[in-house]
């Protein structure tokens, strides 16, 4: 190899080594902290001392964390409101898309014109419409029938179920598929619920993939001014609503330490599974390339 | 076995009118071959009578049946489409077999009746594959194998075969001619290509701009073209086209002869030009001439003749061989 390409070569690699540690230095600080003690945290901070491993270390600050707060339930809130809206997001989000690509009704584009305007309106300014109006809703639980969806998974599983983006990402997925395959399917006899189900959502792993991604992400992370709203039982509560626990007296950052890091695996696991999926999906239909 | 009729049919995407009126009859059990330039809308009558474009007015019948408003899988037809259209996540055998499959067939009959295609075609050692593991040409199998497998009463085909080369493309042409004469179903095949039509058709319809400029058998077309555009579509290379005295001393005012049909070196000639260039095929040559007043004529001789660019030739225009036309149709004789 000549020597100019070389250090280019060199450089490159300090470049992209550079870049991946300032992403990956809060995170390594994150967890190297939750093992400290509130002191030694502190006095490390003004050094690099803070990303090493060093001094007095123990799991104290994460028995600490789960004597404080009830861990275990926010995480299984978050998972399981979060699970519950991806997997209604991405039926919908297709079955939509579908609609929107593949069949002839009238006001079509407009309807996704409009759809396609509400991704510029922040959550914030109708967070306290919403509010109104999901007030105001029934619903029919075990419980019997009831006004209002306060205090419940339902009132942070529903409004988020359809998105713009996640149906966007659909469509424009959808309409780089052949559309011969729709129609080869119709000439087999297929129901357009069969095209939908047996020949466009096997093709649809990577879209799948990357829509999974993007909403776990969104609603995992984002459960906060919603929930502050409209949940004030702790039974309810998402993991983000936890982190006011240690803001109490005194700030136990160590502890904060701790709780973050339990936190932040679910999304660290879900993500290293389905990066897998989506190559592995990628390959086998072999649409690309 | 189904004869299909059109009848007035006209389509329209927004304004512009791509069908304006036609009416067309495929006999039972004939292989019609729907020809003409790219964008006349030979891809448009065949998806109307497939089911997957409505037609803006007009009927269209099946074997008798009245299948307008019909969904495509209720019409009796199977289509193999120019991309070939094969399900990519699915083995060969599934894609042959998957209309069987949604019907909710037993597993038996489904593979047999895939067997039996995969057979007639040469696929039994790939039916566990995917597409993308196959070749352009066996993919071309597959689609074929998926419509035999829905027993249709109409084949419908959309230029099938552009997507090979040469040598296969020779040799799919014989196979689907072949399959024709085996299943006797009617085949309506959509072509752009006049080598295709001449080869496989019983009966060419040549269309243009949306209308039928002529139809009937493949010698016929090419014996006594109704239009100077079938007279220059119809045959290979196109037909000579003369305007002006040579055309008026004959009483029209247009006359073509086909390079195939001129004599060349003749002492009674009728025309006098250059020989500009000559291509050796080997079977024959092809000669082209500059005349001053008529510009390229293109002559076709047997054999290998070797010419000298730039010497002059003398040119024949036989009687029998000429087509005459006034006001762009023929006239008789
Ligand atoms: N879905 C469509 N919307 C608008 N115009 C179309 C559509 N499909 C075909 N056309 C137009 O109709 C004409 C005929 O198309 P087509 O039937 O595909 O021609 P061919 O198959 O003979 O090449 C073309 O001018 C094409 O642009
Ligand atoms: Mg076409």
């Amino acid at each position: 190899m000549p020597a100019h390409k070389f250090v280019r070569l060199v450089l490159k690699y300090v470049l992209l080594a550079w870049i991946a540690l300032i992403f990956i230095f809060p995170i390594v600080f994150m967890v190297i902290s939750s093992f400290k003690p509130d002191l030694q945290l502190l006095r490390d901070s003004a050094s690099l001392r803070a990303f090493l491993p060093v001094g007095d270390l123990s799991l104290e600050n994460y028995s600490a964390a789960f004597d404080r707060a009830p861990i275990r339930l926010f995480m299984f809130n978050s998972v399981f409101i979060t699970a519950v809206t991806v997997c209604l997001s991405l039926l919908l989000s297709s079955l939509a898309a579908f609609s929107f690509v593949f069949l002839q009704w009238f006001g079509r584009s407009v309807l996704m014109a409009v759809i396609l305007a509400t991704f510029i309106v922040p959550f914030e300014t109708i967070a306290v419409p919403l509010l109104l109006i999901v007030n105001n809703l029934p619903w029919l639980g075990l419980d019997g029938f009831k006004t209002g969806w306060l205090n419940s998974y339902h009132v942070q599983i529903i409004p988020f179920i359809a998105d713009a983006l996640t149906i966007f990402l659909f469509v424009q997925y959808f309409r780089d598929l052949p559309t011969e395959l729709v129609e080869a399917a119709r000439i087999d006899g297929a129901t357009w619920f069969q095209v939908y189900r047996r020949v466009i959502i096997p093709l649809s792993g990577p879209v799948i993939a990357t829509a999974a991604i993007l909403k776990f992400l969104v609603m995992y992370n984002n459960q906060l001014l919603w929930p502050i709203m409209v949940v004030q039982e702790e039974t309810y509560r998402p993991v983000m609503l936890g982190l006011q626990y240690f803001f109490q007296l005194n700030t136990a950052w160590g502890e904060i330490m701790a709780y973050l890091t339990i936190i932040t695996l679910p999304v660290l696991a879900f993500y290293l599974v389905l990066q897998r999926a989506f190559i592995a999906s990628i390959a086998s239909t072999g649409i690309k390339g | 076995m189904g004869q299909v009729l059109l009848k007035s049919v006209r389509k329209s995407f927004g304004n512009t009118e791509v069908i304006p009126d036609l009416s067309l009859k495929v006999p039972d059990g004939s292989f019609t071959v729907l020809v003409g330039p790219s964008g006349c809308g030979k891809s448009t009558i065949l998806r109307m009578i497939a089911g997957l474009e409505e037609v803006s007015s007009g009927s269209i019948e099946i074997d008798g049946l009245d299948v307008t408003y019909k969904e495509p899988s209720q019409r009796g037809i199977a289509m193999v489409f120019q991309s070939y259209a094969l399900y990519p996540h699915m083995t060969v055998a599934e894609n042959i077999g998957f209309g069987m499959i949604l019907a909710k067939r037993p597993n038996a009959e489904i593979n047999k009746r895939v067997r039996e295609a995969a057979e007639i075609l040469q696929l039994e050692n790939l039916l566990d594959r995917k597409p993308k593991q196959l070749s352009g040409g066996q993919r071309q199998r597959v689609a074929i194998g998926r419509a035999i497998t829905r027993d249709p009463k109409v084949f419908l085909f959309d230029e099938p075969l552009s997507n090979l080369d040469a040598s296969l493309r020779g040799q799919m042409r014989v196979e689907l001619a072949e399959l024709h004469s085996k299943i006797g179903a009617t085949m309506i095949y959509v072509t752009h290509d006049q080598v295709e039509a001449m080869t496989m058709a019983d009966q060419i319809v040549v269309l243009n701009c949306g209308r039928i400029e002529q139809q009937g058998a493949p010698m016929d077309l090419y014996d006594g073209p109704e239009t100077p555009f079938v007279a220059g579509f119809i045959g290979a290379p196109s037909m000579n086209f003369f305007e002006g005295p040579v055309a008026s001393q004959l009483g029209c005012d247009t006359l073509g002869v086909r390079p195939e049909h001129i004599g060349l070196g003749d002492e009674n000639c009728t025309l006098e030009g250059k020989i500009r260039y000559s291509e050796q095929l080997g079977s024959d040559t092809m000669v082209y001439v500059q005349h001053e007043v008529y510009g390229q004529i293109t002559v076709r001789v047997e054999g290998s003749r070797k010419l000298e660019i730039g010497s002059r030739a003398r040119l024949l225009l036989p009687e029998e061989f000429m087509h005459k036309f006034r006001g762009g149709r023929r006239i008789s004789g």
